[in-house]
């Protein structure tokens, strides 16, 4: 049994391990033209700031895929012959496969603005673009970055690493407002400015300006705001590729089009990870989960479902995290930026705004949390939500979640004061 | 590795390093780069430490008469003193707290570049003069002999001048600790905590016990990392001392080599010693904390660790052992105990814990004495594997492999190995510096002293067990990488 991935992300590379495991005997392939060897792509930004090095990316020595017997294939996917099960390879050849999972994650949104294809122009999603960022940056005294979303603070902290002064454009009111509430969202404005980045908000791109020889030269808003630039950031979203299947018989909808075992329409295909649109089981909204460690989730299951395991995907309660410059941020259960029927948000945030808790509580139950610098343990909140424990007793015992390196200050005292006043 | 389909490009890992070069291809130092703003205390600073260096130049190179002057001395370690701690507080003072680590692997000086190397074979060399050739220093310890008079009443030697200028730098070095970190209470405390244990217990303390024509010891290094504490030629001296010091003195030792040690290893790991207490630890905590990311991370360089630092600890146990037989054998041994003895002080004790251990930091990483031949180290990480409550936990599902706990392990463990399968870690190498968790940008990280060893990871309530499981397993002690989830 020849089994291939397309894609080395985190999606491809946990469904093979996880197949290893499960089948030790099946021939895996694993196909990338991005990279020879698996990385972990949140920390692109770690490499251009000079925390790390590229190598150090690298989740396994390179010696891994070949203990494993997992061969590594560096070529881009072009076509798939559903007829012979076979890939068509960019460089040459075909690739034969008994079964197949597509895992080829996501591509930076592009939304039509004039001069988004100019030199200095780009997202930053992989190797590529952050090679390209190594390019642009020289030249590069004043940024401007559009979109304000998790890639768009890094690319901007990114590039203050190196002393280039960002504008920041947001559609939104308020940083990221979007998914976090407003107090929390608030936080990181603060923030954002305290580093000495511009942001200007409630703002649309209107058009990148070129400089007479194809590279920007200023950004101008809708509002017929000029702000000279010599880089333009876009990150607006991304949303799932899904260009290899595009011309095959494959279903897609907004992503490449699964069940929760993430069998596609055609027999021995399989899709997970970012590109993936889990079809809902009882009519409801479809799932595009494109998050780490969703990715992550979906490898392991996914891996199950090729070794021929019954497995059907649990999403699981929702966690997710970032850091916003040295603000760290948890989330455990689905908090949405605005209270919805029913949920009652208990609030609380430390005079200098470097520490903030939201207690999110639904008929008397605890449904979620958002720690803002302050670190909570995974496994405790999880299993509070799980037990449906009671807001009251979560709070009394609030201090079991904290995960701050010893000695840190504690502010469960204030932090329980203040939400019980909110709550009686 | 089976037969790849004809026509397809697949890579073997013996000649990776075509396609690994592809990928690492301009990551390296930005060609040219925004300049930074402008800081002023930065360069007066930079001003005063140059002063420092050349007034400490004219005293060691001019000839004017030093011993008993302050002067000089005051003028060259004042101004070495006066700069370091300007640029410490200039270089940070006005950012934001948080992980500083902007740069680190550009860096001429933190990345192995032309500086680092000019470091790297100043410091060897220092050690080898103070070493082998302390005549050539004799301005210098000249220099110092005001303060040796003072605190000792003696005259200066080179081990003098040694412990005076290591004890400056983990001072000043533990001082750019604090501002580095001044968001993190947890190494803020442990800077602390080596800042006076090498002050005090490691400096003034031996010095005034001389001055009080006591014996010369330090009460924060123990037997077998300073082995000659239990050399029955020491014991003997110390015991045979004037007054009852000396045989409180053996009495210390003895405890806290044998009791001491297990029972805080066992409640809060190794960290007790090796983060906290020790001056080697102290000043690669200091002094050595802008190189810590250069450890080795591969499994080969763990092999090597497990094979030298074990190897270490056999030998200082045969020699005391030989040297205990010897000396109440009167001299059964003596053929063997007084060249092992010798042996070891100078390969182990000079070559290794000095020449390369200290000199190689800008190289090979700060701790390269504590990770590859400390038999001290080699103890406590035994106690600490198998007998201790202290883990760093891992929390649940957020460890997104980044790397940067990997990075910054000054013990070349791989952090992000057991982090990203949410397993805990407990390793014999660690030594519990907290820095991977303060790196950690998702805050995955913790160090913790448990409620009990058997709570760390499955079956770690069965010591026995999991060393005959590590045994059995072979190379990997704990933690052998053969999945992703």
């Amino acid at each position: 049994m020849h089994t291939v991935i397309v894609g080395n992300g985190v999606t491809g590379v946990t469904a093979a391990t996880r197949l290893r495991q499960l089948q030790p005997d099946w021939k895996i392939s694993l196909v990338s033209g991005e990279s020879a060897f698996h990385y972990s792509r949140p920390a692109l930004m770690y490499i251009f700031m000079g925390h790390m090095t590229y190598e150090a990316t690298k989740p396994f020595e390179d010696r891994f895929w070949r203990d494993q017997r997992l061969d590594l294939v560096r070529d881009w996917v072009t076509g798939i012959d559903i007829e012979d099960k076979q890939l068509v390879l960019h460089r040459n050849g075909r690739l034969p496969y008994d079964r197949l999972l597509i895992a080829t994650g996501a591509k930076s949104n592009k939304f039509g603005w004039p001069g988004q294809d100019l030199e200095g122009v780009q997202g930053l999603y992989n190797l590529k673009d952050l090679r390209q960022l190594y390019k642009n940056a020289e030249r590069t005294r004043h940024a401007v970055i559009v979109g304000g979303g998790l890639i768009g603070i890094e690319l901007a902290e990114m590039l203050h690493s190196r002393h280039i002064h960002v504008t920041f454009l947001i559609r939104e009111p308020s940083y990221w407002c979007n998914v976090l509430p407003m107090e929390e969202s608030g936080m990181i404005n603060r923030l954002i400015e305290e580093q000495g980045i511009g942001l200007i908000r409630e703002t649309n791109l209107k058009e990148i300006v070129d400089d007479g020889s194809g590279r920007v030269e200023a950004v101008v808003t809708e509002f017929d705001d000029r702000i000279e630039c010599q880089f333009v950031g876009l990150t607006p979203g991304v949303s799932p590729n899904t260009d290899l299947v595009k011309s095959t018989p494959i279903e897609t909808g907004r992503g490449v089009l699964v069940d929760h075992s993430f069998r596609t329409n055609i027999p021995d295909i399989y899709a997970a990870g970012d590109c993936a649109e889990i079809v809902s089981r009882n009519g409801g909204r479809n799932l595009i989960q494109q998050v780490w460690y969703t990715g992550k989730k979906q490898g392991k299951a996914a891996g199950e479902v090729l070794a021929g395991e019954d497995t059907a995907y649990d999403p699981g309660i929702w966690f997710n995290s970032a850091k916003f410059f040295d603000l760290e941020y948890q989330t455990y259960g689905m908090i949405l930026s605005t209270p919805q029927p029913g949920e009652q948000h208990l609030y609380w945030e430390h005079p200098s705004h470097r520490h903030a808790v939201r207690v999110v509580g639904a008929d008397g139950c605890i449904k979620a949390f958002n720690f803002m610098g302050i670190r909570a343990r995974h496994e405790v909140c999880e299993r509070w939500i799980a037990e449906r424990r009671t807001v009251e007793y979560v709070l009394d015992h609030l201090e079991e979640a904290n995960f701050d390196p010893e000695f840190f200050v504690r502010h469960e005292t204030e932090i329980v004061r203040s939400l019980k006043e909110q709550l009686a | 590795m089976s037969t790849p389909p004809a026509g397809t490009t697949l890579i073997d890992p013996e000649t990776i390093a075509y396609f690994y070069d592809e990928e690492a291809d301009g990551f390296g130092e930005p060609a040219s780069a925004a300049e930074a703003p402008r800081n002023p205390g930065l360069m007066v600073s930079a001003g005063v430490i140059g002063l420092g260096f050349l007034a400490l130049a004219v005293s060691l190179l001019g000839s004017m008469p030093l011993a008993g002057a302050w002067t000089p001395f005051l003028l060259s370690f004042g101004l070495l003193t006066a700069g370091t701690i300007g640029y410490a507080w200039f270089a940070y003072k006005d950012t934001v707290p948080g992980i500083k680590h902007d740069g680190i692997m550009f860096g001429n000086t933190t990345h192995r570049g032309a500086i680092a190397w000019a470091l790297g074979i100043a410091l060897t060399g220092f050690y080898v003069v103070l070493y082998w050739w302390p005549e050539y220093l004799a301005r210098a310890i000249a220099l110092v002999e005001p303060l040796s008079q003072a605190l000792a009443g003696q005259p200066a030697n080179q081990w003098f001048l040694y412990g005076f200028l290591y004890t400056m730098a983990v001072v000043l070095f533990g001082f750019r600790m604090f501002m580095r970190y001044r968001h993190n209470r947890y190494h803020i405390i442990r800077t602390i905590s080596v800042m006076f244990f090498q002050l005090v217990l490691a400096f003034i303390l031996p010095h005034l016990l001389r001055a009080l024509n006591e014996p010369e010891f330090y009460f924060s290094y123990f037997w077998p990392l300073k082995y000659d504490y239990l050399f029955p030629g020491t014991v003997d001296y110390l015991v045979n001392s004037p007054g009852a010091l000396g045989s409180f003195m053996v009495f210390w030792g003895a405890v806290c080599s044998f009791i001491a040690t297990p029972v805080l290893t066992y409640y809060y790991g190794k960290r007790w010693y090796c983060s906290w207490v020790c001056g080697c630890g102290g000043l690669a905590e200091t002094l050595g904390d802008p190189w810590r990311h250069l450890t080795p991370k591969s499994t080969v360089s763990w092999k090597i660790e497990r094979a030298i630092i074990y190897a270490v600890l056999l030998l200082i146990i045969l020699t005391t052992a030989v040297l205990w037989v010897s000396s109440t054998s009167e001299g059964a041994l003596s053929s063997i105990s007084a060249p092992l003895q010798q042996w070891y002080g100078f390969y182990i004790g000079a070559v290794f814990a000095g020449v390369i251990g200290v000199g190689f930091y800008p190289v090979l990483g700060n701790r390269v004495w504590c990770r590859f031949g400390c038999p001290m180290a080699a103890v406590l990480g035994i106690i600490q594997r198998f007998f201790s409550r202290f883990r760093i936990t891992t929390n649940g599902g957020q460890c997104m492999s980044c790397g940067n706990c990997t990075t910054y392990c000054e013990m070349g463990i791989d952090v992000r190995a057991y982090a990203e399968r949410g397993e805990n870690i407990v390793r014999s190498s660690c030594v519990g510096c907290g820095v991977c968790s303060a790196v950690c940008p998702r805050g995955v990280l913790k160090l913790e002293n448990g409620p009990s060893h058997g709570d760390r990871y499955p079956g770690s309530d069965k010591p026995l067990g999991a060393l005959s499981t590590a045994v059995s397993k072979g190379a990997r002690v704990y933690g052998d990488r053969d999945g992703y989830v």
